[in-house]
């Protein structure tokens, strides 16, 4: 069944509207996990390990044991053999992964042993007390490293370090290589970052003994989370009962908190009283398990003398630290924009996730996707260098052309809608007019050039695939075959004629609720402010996958208009039986239906029918006023044919223009001008859009200049464990952005809505970094590795310095 | 643990607390005003900030007993009126300058501080002011708006320019 598509003008979406969201927070009545103050609660501390790679062989609890106030401390051994092992998404069933270490230590940071007591500081107290006895082994900290036959392995029962390997080829991409014109090769890193929300993993469970049910309160933002938690346990599903009315302070795709939620909720059971854990900064950043894709490339183009790519051979590494997790997924989503924005023929892909003794990866913001347009844009800014032509001019031949759509990409993802030439025009016009010295941003960069400065002006125009199903397991792991990845809404109109409505998963700053209300506000023709929003738990809730993969306005938006359609056809068919008129004579408008005739029946009316005037109800149907709907993602279902399938069902589009001055000595970029074209479909909330595209900016700003978890070479001691190293872009380093609109409404969508929620991230990075290699090209220097940082711009430059002054 | 007199939003208080209680931990645990977040617990994120006789402070970096004799300001004592909001509060509504609400708390503290003292401060001031609080969500474009904002629409609010301690 095909939803009839609403095109405008709206009543309520994309207007101008206050996010419902916000003012709890500005008054400081966020209800975040940490808050949770539960009489009697314990408080859980890890002890962390020292080593990237040891076997444990004794762990020495009597001396924590003794301090008053500690109540217990778990060992991995004992953990081990009351649950299950937590679910790995490649199949790979000798990569055992449990809450805390088994038998060996894989990362520095590792949790070892959980000290419980009556405080956080007593048990941080005995943490120091518990003696653990190491035998370091040898470790590996580097992905190809990791993959020669001598390195040590990281799980010896896996029996190599890595954990998902597999080459796709599509289309003739041999033959387009042998008949193009020109071929060029790159090597790229991303380093390893992550989004860091300024709230840690917070978690508190309770165990009801009289109920046998498990109450979970947690900052999470994960699909599956109560299932998760009840495989590992050995519960029944209906015995884990997750609050989803826990606000969460960031994720951005990170707040996963598996190992937590199943260690606490294991704890809270023996113990019979209610736990908590909540990571200090450290433990966040060591033992969290929540750093980013550390990818590496090897990209091959071939294209023809006037700039058309023809194949793209690309093979990505992932390093994905010291157990799988989802991570090894975040090469297959970009599978799906595999050819980003271009009219690319022909791919071969080889995908490699390898283990090392790093922290384990978390889906990220963009789940991949970051990087890899990272590695398509450079790979464009290098074709229209190696052939002298502008690199604005080599994306205009290159783009899928608006009449083009719905576009097929080779590796099976056809792309809904898009308008790239048209997003660039307004874009370039944008970037014509003048800044705050005068010249427009071509002219201001020549103006620093000629000041003496190193200036380059970056652009980057990538795909922001939305409404994240979950294609990628079942391309990846064949013994994977999910490809349900649903949202869903109730509706319920009370007997006094108030609306509430329901969604069924945490938020992390998305203003979900506000989408709700205005979904379905649009469709009953409603203020939205009328409609409550509330989450019941997950014993009370229908299906939903969370907010991930951009999907919400896409599947929460579609679940509640699925339902609010449902609910409007009921009082149709209420009002056309008490009328006596046909439904399709009805007039519907702001909740009152009229007939022809001019009789009518007010919404009070209606809603007296519905809950207590059953003589006045057509035969057959439901008394109340009340509706569901579960909403399969749009285009989703299928399972992979020849390595080749649908991913996510809508492409938001944007363009990143970037202008960089470098001063030649310190070697700091600093962001001069930024503008972003940015088209996702038909807007609903407009300051929700603007705000998650300024945010993502200012990852990517981070990504490309300031973040990473960089690690000893020689102890694999991490080396980036707190803010004073690990770097968050500050409101100075974030430059005001320009933002440009365009709206290109998708086909599958019911206002014609797609994604944002990782908009500015996917394309930032890629944007910097071209503008940085723009500064230097007048040098012949280049940097194909981020982040990018200014010691080593500056040596390069001092460098390149020395080297032209000893030519003759 | 020692008793402790604390002069928080207006109200004196003696609290019981733990020697090493920093004074985040104190306004969180002791008093349950769990509007004050913690964030990175060494000082650089900002997420704690409360108001210290006026200014902006890291409550992780304190001890709750170096309050004492000290007015404390948190986020639960900003309205002028319970179910109201101040001026910045209704501001960072209107600009969304928030999304996950965090770091909210801390920046609407360090805004209030700042028009305090600053009542028509340049976009470069805003910057400065809020340079020492970090926030992951927004990219600071719609915060700086609405300070922005809360700045003009104080300036016509009657509202002293300086306020002064008794």
């Amino acid at each position: 069944m095909t939803a009839p598509l609403l095109r405008g003008p709206f009543r309520y979406v994309g207007h101008k509207r206050r996010v419902r969201e916000d003012r709890r927070f500005v008054t400081g009545a966020g209800r975040y996990a940490a808050d949770l103050a539960l009489p009697g609660t314990l408080h859980v501390v890890p002890v962390l390990s020292e080593h990237p790679a040891a076997r444990l062989l004794a762990i020495d609890t009597e001396a924590a044991l003794a301090l008053p106030g500690v109540r217990a401390v778990l060992t991995g051994a004992a953990l081990a053999a009351a649950i299950d092992p937590l679910m790995n998404g490649a199949h790979t069933p000798a990569v055992r992964r449990y809450p805390l270490a088994v038998g060996r230590v894989r990362y520095v940071g590792e949790w070892v042993a959980a000290v419980i007591a009556e405080s956080r500081a007593i048990a941080e107290d005995a943490r120091e007390l518990v003696r653990v006895d190491y035998e370091p082994t040898p470790f590996v900290l580097d992905g190809e490293t990791a993959m020669r036959p001598e390195a040590p392995l990281v799980h010896p029962d896996h029996g190599s370090n890595v954990l998902l390997d597999r080459r796709f080829v599509w289309g003739p991409v041999d033959d387009l290589f042998r008949e193009a014109a020109h071929r060029l090769a790159y090597r790229l890193a991303w380093g390893r970052s992550s989004t860091v929300p300024l709230e840690t993993f917070a978690v508190t469970a309770r165990w009801d003994e009289a109920q046998e049910t498990l109450d979970v309160w947690a900052s999470i933002q994960m699909p599956k989370f109560p299932d998760q938690i009840a495989r590992a346990l050995r519960l029944p599903g209906n015995a884990v009962r997750v609050h989803y009315d826990v606000d969460v302070g960031g994720s951005y795709g990170v707040k996963r908190g598996i190992k937590h939620a199943v260690l606490v909720g294991f704890l809270a059971r023996h113990l019979a009283a209610p736990v908590r854990l909540v990571e200090d900064r450290l433990e966040n950043m060591t033992g969290g398990d929540m750093q980013g894709p550390e990818r590496v490339f090897d990209v091959e183009l071939a294209f023809d003398a006037d700039a058309r790519i023809r194949a793209m051979r690309m093979r990505a590494l992932d390093n994905v630290g010291a157990y799988a997790g989802r991570s090894p997924f975040q090469l297959g989503k970009p599978i799906g924009a595999i050819v980003g924005p271009y009219r690319i023929e022909a791919v071969a892909y080889h995908a490699l996730a390898v283990v090392t003794h790093k922290t384990p990866e978390e889906a990220v913001c963009g789940f991949g996707q970051a990087p890899t347009n990272y590695a398509i844009e450079t790979g464009i800014d290098r074709v229209a260098a190696s052939l002298g032509l502008d690199r604005i001019e080599v994306r205009r031949r290159n783009f899928i052309r608006a009449a083009q759509f719905p576009y097929l990409i080779p590796s099976g993802t056809r792309y809904d809608s898009g308008d790239y030439h048209g997003l660039l025009d307004k874009l370039l016009r944008a970037a014509e007019r003048a800044c705050s010295s005068g010249a427009d941003i071509f002219a201001e960069r020549e103006r620093l050039r000629a000041a003496g400065q190193l200036a380059g002006i970056g652009i980057a125009s990538c795909l922001e695939p939305s409404g994240g199903n979950s294609a990628f397991e079942p391309l990846l792991n064949e013994h994977n075959r999910t490809t349900t990845w649903m949202e869903s809404c109730r509706v319920m109109v009370d007997a006094l004629g108030a609306v509430t409505a329901t969604m069924h998963t945490t938020s992390a700053g998305q203003a979900h609720e506000t989408l709700v209300a205005v979904a379905i506000a649009e469709i009953l023709e409603i203020p939205p402010e009328r409609i409550r929003v509330v989450r019941p738990d997950s014993l009370a809730a229908l299906p939903s996958n969370s907010p991930v993969g951009s999907r919400m306005a896409i599947m929460l938006g579609g679940a509640a208009v699925g339902v609010a359609r449902k609910l409007k056809d009921k009082l149709l068919a209420i009002a056309a039986h008490d009328l006596a008129v046909p439904m399709a004579d009805l007039r519907y408008r702001e909740g009152d239906i009229s007939a022809p005739d001019g009789r009518a029946l007010a919404w009070l009316d209606l809603v007296a029918i519905a809950h207590r005037e059953f003589f006045r109800m057509p035969q057959g149907m439901e008394p109340g006023l009340a509706a569901s709907a579960v909403y399969q993602v749009p285009t989703g279902g299928a399972l992979p044919v020849d390595g080749r399938v649908q991913m996510y069902p809508c492409h938001s589009f944007e363009l990143h223009l970037v202008l960089v001055a470098i001063d030649p000595v310190l070697g700091r970029p600093e962001l001069r001008r930024y503008l972003i074209g940015h088209d996702c479909g038909q807007v609903i909330s407009p300051d929700v859009v603007r705000g998650m595209t300024l945010g993502g900016i200012a990852h990517g700003i981070g990504a490309a200049l300031l973040e990473e978890f960089s690690y000893d070479p020689a102890t694999g001691q991490p080396t980036a464990v707190s803010f004073m190293d690990y770097l968050l872009p500050g409101a100075a380093e974030v430059p005001e952005v320009e933002i440009v609109h365009q709206t290109t409404p998708s086909p599958l969508t019911v206002f014609g809505q797609k994604g944002s929620g990782e908009s500015g991230y996917l394309g930032a990075a890629a944007a910097i970094a071209s503008a940085v290699n723009d500064a230097l090209a007048p040098l012949a220097l280049r940097i194909d590795r981020l982040p990018i940082r200014p010691a080593d711009l500056s040596d390069l430059i001092a460098a390149a310095a020395i080297r032209t002054q000893e030519r003759p | 643990m020692t008793t402790l007199p604390l002069e928080v939003n207006g109200r004196a208080w003696l609290v019981e607390v733990e020697d090493r209680a920093s004074l985040l931990d104190c306004l969180r645990d002791v008093l349950g005003l769990h509007g004050t977040h913690a964030g990175c617990e060494h000082g650089v994120c900002g997420t704690c900030t409360i108001l210290l006789d006026g200014a902006p402070v890291r409550a992780c970096l304190m001890l709750a007993a170096q309050a004492d004799g000290h007015a404390i300001t948190t986020i639960e004592g900003v309205a002028p009126r319970p179910g109201e909001m101040s001026l910045v509060q209704d501001a960072f509504c209107e600009t969304h300058g928030l999304q996950c609400g965090y770091c909210t708390p801390g920046m609407v503290l360090t805004a209030e501080a700042l028009l305090a003292a600053n009542p028509a401060p340049s976009r470069a001031e805003i910057i400065a002011a809020i340079s020492g609080n970090l926030c992951r969500c927004t990219g600071y474009g719609q915060i700086v708006e609405a300070i922005q904002l809360a700045a003009e629409r104080r300036r016509g609010a009657n509202i002293p320019a300086v306020e002064t301690a008794p």
